[in-house]
């Protein structure tokens, strides 16, 4: 087994784009579950409405690349009004088991054959990035950097991915800093305290699901960039869980949490499955075969998210005074 | 005393000279049981009302439905003039009639000051654009804190300033919301058992604060069993039981009456507990 090798392909994720797309999943539900409070237990489906919206606009309605973008965004918001109108009046468990079940239901409909001429149904859709590239500033070339060698495509989309996590890290920063941040909170402790000091609980709610489910949409948009198309397995209730394993890996009402959580995660995950693979290669764990190898670990993220809310529920960065499972 | 608040005699659901809330045939059913069914009732202005009666006679119940927590089956009722039955709750806020709660809702996540803050109405920061630039809000920030630090300041909560409102007792809790009430300056405030859970040491500067707000133009609205703080600040006491109004009057007068001492405060009410064993 190639130590080196393994620790390489490790880092690696440290800076790759689909880290980046789960950490902006990751801001997005601290906006909802760490700032307002609100259990949402569907962030992959506002992830794929922005990813098939962007991919629909350039394939369908023949968008440019950004205005489908737009587009993307827009679908987002439309896909926040349709769930939070009826669902945000009711006690935050109920809002769970809507989100979760939303989200299926939005898997199912874009893999549904009736479909397919518009979402590509189970084979999803390709061929819709091409022009993020042509937009591309880093000459061409190999780029050496210590550790990895990137093509300028490469370079390319890290930058990008990476330029939005900062981005949406600032702007929460400024949001939750500010007196509208603090409604949040507020509603988060104990929404009818606030509505009993004159805020308009339902629509601060509204917000928040939307301004959240905006950050999914970009995440879904760079996850689709970084793989070159999109697949409705994808968007899976393991998205959705993973998103929240970095949320609270790194702490749920802090603007670094998911950032730093989304980086640890993919890291340990692909450390584990390199060294579990590696040790399989050389003989010493006969009892498991390739395909257990992989599957195994996200045994471990399941053990790993039940000891992180049991022991430290405030994450890496979160204060413990302040949050407390109480939503 | 020359009588400054009621028209005629004081009976229940009588005419107030100024009424600053006016109820007519609110009615809430749950399940069988109707929990408040008020013929009519008037809220006198500018005064210290008591609203008294046994556990279950519909008083808190009759809080949530006039500030919109609740819906009523039936009814009809106005503020300031104004109706504002059907009107959402935050509305209600808005226009200026506050309340707390019975169980206490201080936001235990965030600092004194911070819950403070955000009881402060109509900020420009709470918007969410104008959230994003501080220029836009930083003035307003700067004299909420000023208005907050005042207010701390009277309810004896200014060295726990910082200190997240979880950790604090649940009496100073009960100052916090009360204050946090103030910040939007309401023209009625309603209390819901303000003294439960406050010590003793705290009740008698608890007692000064109610009495400020009414020297300051606020009207008070309050539900208490404590029969020393109705009988020492109150100027109308308004007795429920079973939902209806029963009784109506000065504190002094309706203290006195002995239909409602026996059913509703109790026949021994005043004595303490051993002096009545060592009686019988």
């Amino acid at each position: 087994m190639d130590l080196l090798l393994t620790l390489n392909l490790s880092i690696s994720e440290l800076v790759s784009p689909l880290t980046a797309a789960y950490i902006l999943c990751a801001i997005g539900l601290s906006v909802h579950f760490g700032y307002t409070g609100l259990l949402n237990f569907g962030q992959a489906a506002f992830a794929a409405v922005g990813a098939y919206g962007m991919a629909i606009g350039v394939l369908t309605l023949k968008l440019p690349l950004l205005a489908a973008m737009g587009f993307a965004l827009l679908c987002v918001v439309v896909f926040a009004l349709i769930l939070g109108i009826p669902t945000l009046r009711l006690r935050a468990d109920y809002l769970a088991i809507v989100t979760i079940a939303s989200a299926e239901v939005f898997r199912y409909l874009m893999s549904t054959s009736g479909f397919s001429e518009v979402t590509g149904g189970s084979n999803g859709l390709s061929q819709f990035g091409y022009e993020f590239y042509t937009w591309n500033p880093v000459p061409k070339g190999q780029y050496n950097l210590g550790l990895f060698t990137w093509t300028e495509e490469e370079v390319w989309l890290r930058l990008v991915a990476f330029s939005l996590v900062a981005l949406s890290a600032v702007l929460v920063w400024l949001m939750m800093r500010s007196p509208w941040g603090r409604v949040m909170k507020g509603i988060r402790e104990d929404e009818d305290a606030v509505r009993s000091l004159g805020k308009n609980v339902f629509w601060y709610k509204l917000q928040s699901l939307i301004i959240g489910g905006l950050f999914a949409g970009l995440g879904g948009i760079i996850f689709v960039i970084a793989m070159s198309n999109v697949q409705p397995s994808t968007w899976v209730t393991t998205f959705t869980f993973m998103i929240w394993t970095v949320l609270l890996l790194g702490g749920a009402a802090t603007i670094l949490g998911p950032i730093a959580g989304g980086m640890l995660f993919f890291v340990l995950l692909t450390l584990t499955n390199e060294l579990l693979d590696g040790l399989r290669a050389i003989g010493w764990l006969p009892f498991l075969d390739q395909p257990q190898v992989a599957q195994i670990r996200f045994i471990l993220i399941g053990l790993a998210l039940m000891l992180l809310v049991v022991f430290r529920p405030q994450g890496i960065f979160g204060n413990k005074k302040e949050l407390r499972f109480n939503a | 005393m020359p009588n400054d608040i009621v028209v005629g005699k004081a009976a229940p659901g009588c005419k107030k000279i100024d009424p600053i809330v006016v109820a007519s045939n609110v009615t809430r059913q749950f399940g069988g049981n109707l929990a408040v069914n008020v013929e009519h009732l008037e809220i006198p202005r500018g005064k210290i009302t008591a609203l008294i009666g046994p556990n279950g006679a519909g008083k808190t119940t009759l809080f949530n439905l006039l500030t919109g927590f609740d819906k009523p089956n039936t009814g009809e009722w106005t503020f300031e003039g104004k109706n504002i039955a059907g009107v959402s709750s935050y509305k209600v806020a808005r226009r200026g009639m506050i309340r707390t709660f019975q169980l206490t809702k201080s936001l235990n996540a965030m600092t004194v000051i911070e819950n403070m803050r955000l009881g402060a109405q109509k900020q420009r920061g709470e918007g969410f654009f104008s959230s994003l630039f501080s220029f836009l809000w930083k003035g307003e920030e700067a004299r909420i804190t000023e208005t907050a630090d005042d207010l701390l300041k009277r309810f004896k909560l200014d060295a726990k300033r910082e200190d997240y409102a979880g950790s604090l007792s649940g009496g100073q809790r009960k100052l916090l919301e009360m204050a946090r009430a103030l910040m939007s300056k309401p023209s009625l405030i309603m209390l819901d058992e303000p003294m439960a859970g406050v010590n003793p040491a705290l009740t008698q500067s608890l007692l000064e604060h109610i009495k400020g707000l009414k020297a300051g133009g606020t009207t008070v609205l309050f539900v208490e069993h404590d029969m020393h703080m109705v009988r020492h600040i109150s100027d109308w006491v308004i007795v429920m039981a079973e939902g209806k109004v029963v009784a109506e009057g000065e504190p002094n007068v309706v203290m006195k009456d002995q239909a409602v001492i026996d059913a509703y405060l109790g026949a021994h009410h005043d004595t303490d507990l051993g002096t009545m064993k060592k009686g019988k």
